[in-house]
């Protein structure tokens, strides 16, 4: 509960929780400039390190909002521990569904089925067929230790088009005709 | 009568307290369920925050957010993150104001209350009202809906056959990574073709279709919780200015709760803003 502590000292914590959050803020953002090369011409952070300042940073500012502005810190360890506890399941669906996320990231790139995910652009359509590498599948497929590079080489060298991806062939049409009609 | 026992810490009439000898937890039960609401809450949150991370996770390209969002009103592009960290400010200084209604309502001050709740108020419309241009100027103008992004990012360096005039020329160099936005004239794609390393012609292709759908769900989901905590905001400081929680004697116990909430709606921000925006 509040009123562990007195109204002049609960208002300095307000201007204290204010400038924190700002710098930490700023920092995190400075982090992310720098770390990508904006600031400073050709300089880098290693990703490593800008993701470990980045989320430590930002666990630091979820901590000070639970623990200052929403009164944690005055609960019951055992009113913490009931509403904190529990989230530390979330470690298991990280480590669940990154991997997960980079398994499906193997699979497409076996399969070179691109296609799945990044959209073609709706005018021209001569992309290679996902179906058609399911249905036969390729030299790479048949010796599955190995995973094909990723690549998007398409378009010239093979067109079975039409068949593939069903969803666009019905949207572009559409599409292109809505656009026509506004610009006559 | 139940109202009073319930909230009423300093009571007497214990066995009235949860209708048993002594509070749960020392708390009441409103703020209580509050606090198991926001944990539900945080597991949607968090359900939604690990599927972005593993549709990007499963993709071998996905568009760099300093690239995506780097636009400012009046025109001014290509000054990554500056809006967004704006937008960061206005949700921090609401968070900041509705402790101060807190503040003031433990010591009985109602004008206090209120005024620091409408502060609360405009602060959170002013979020609101920024994320508005956001999405305006991502679907408007950059033409990024739920089924079409295009913002997508190379996978082989190469460099540009034809510009656009404007912020690509022909000739420039590109390498694995890089991010580009592909235009729409008259309606229609206009991507741009480029020459890979291998010297093979190409043309710009739209990015992850997920990234759009994900962003707008996610951003669009915090937005409502923001819209619907302005909404409780409201009526809780009218009930304020009413005089009905000075009638309560429990601290103004509602706006704590309340007060909560909006701090929540901030926390989810925090990391909706490192997911989306620095990562």
């Amino acid at each position: 509960m509040g009123g562990h502590l007195s109204y002049e000292e609960g208002k300095k914590v307000v201007v204290k929780g204010l400038i924190i959050l700002a710098i930490v803020t700023i920092a995190e953002v400075i982090v992310a400039l720098l770390g990508k090369g904006y600031l400073i011409k050709g300089f880098h952070l290693p990703v490593w390190l800008m993701y470990f300042l980045m989320i430590s940073m930002s666990l630091y500012k979820a901590y000070f909002i639970v623990y200052d502005f929403m009164h944690m810190r005055y609960e019951v360890p055992g009113l913490v521990k009931s509403v904190l506890m529990p989230t530390l399941l979330l470690t298991w669906a990280l480590i669940a569904f990154f991997t997960e996320g980079k398994t499906w990231k193997e699979w497409r790139a076996r399969s070179k089925d691109t296609n799945l995910y990044i959209s073609n652009i709706p005018v021209e359509k001569q992309e290679k067929s996902s179906l058609h590498n399911e249905i036969h599948p390729g030299v790479e497929s048949t010796t599955p230790g190995q995973h094909a590079p990723v690549e998007v080489k398409d378009a010239q060298n093979e067109s079975h088009g039409a068949s593939d991806n069903k969803t666009d062939a019905h949207s572009e049409p559409k599409e292109v005709k809505h656009a026509e009609e506004k610009s006559h | 009568m139940a109202d009073h026992a319930i909230h009423n810490h300093d009571s007497h009439d214990n066995s009235r307290l949860w209708d048993g000898a002594k509070e749960p937890f020392k708390a009441s039960y409103g703020k209580l369920m509050m606090w198991y609401f926001l944990l539900s809450d945080a597991f949607t949150f968090a359900g939604f925050l690990i599927a972005y991370g593993t549709l990007r996770f499963s993709s071998p390209a996905w568009p760099v957010p300093d690239f995506v969002f780097s636009s400012l009103p009046g025109d001014i592009h290509h000054k990554p993150l500056i809006f967004v960290t704006i937008m960061t400010f206005v949700l921090i200084a609401s968070s900041v104001t509705m402790v101060r209604a807190v503040q003031e309502g433990h010591r009985y001050n109602k004008k206090g209350v209120v005024f620091w709740m409408f502060l609360t108020i405009i602060g959170g419309l002013s979020f609101l009202g920024c994320q508005a241009w956001e999405w305006t100027t991502l679907i408007g103008k950059e033409h990024m809906t739920i089924h079409n992004n295009p913002f997508g990012s190379h996978t082989e360096n190469g460099v540009y056959l034809e510009g656009d005039g404007h912020d690509i020329k022909a000739g420039d160099q590109f390498k694995v990574g890089d991010s580009y936005l592909v235009h729409k004239h008259d309606g229609h794609w206009a991507p741009l073709s480029y020459k890979n390393e291998a010297g093979a012609t190409k043309t710009q292709q739209l990015g992850p279709k997920a990234f759009g759908a994900l962003f707008f769900f996610i951003t669009g989901f915090h937005g409502f919780h923001v819209f619907s905590g302005v909404v409780f905001l409201l009526i809780i400081m009218i009930n304020a200015w009413s005089g009905i929680y000075a009638k309560r004697n429990n601290k103004y116990e509602m706006v704590e709760k309340i007060g909560l909430y909006w701090h929540f709606v901030d926390l989810v921000w925090v990391f909706v803003f490192l997911v989306f925006y620095l990562l």
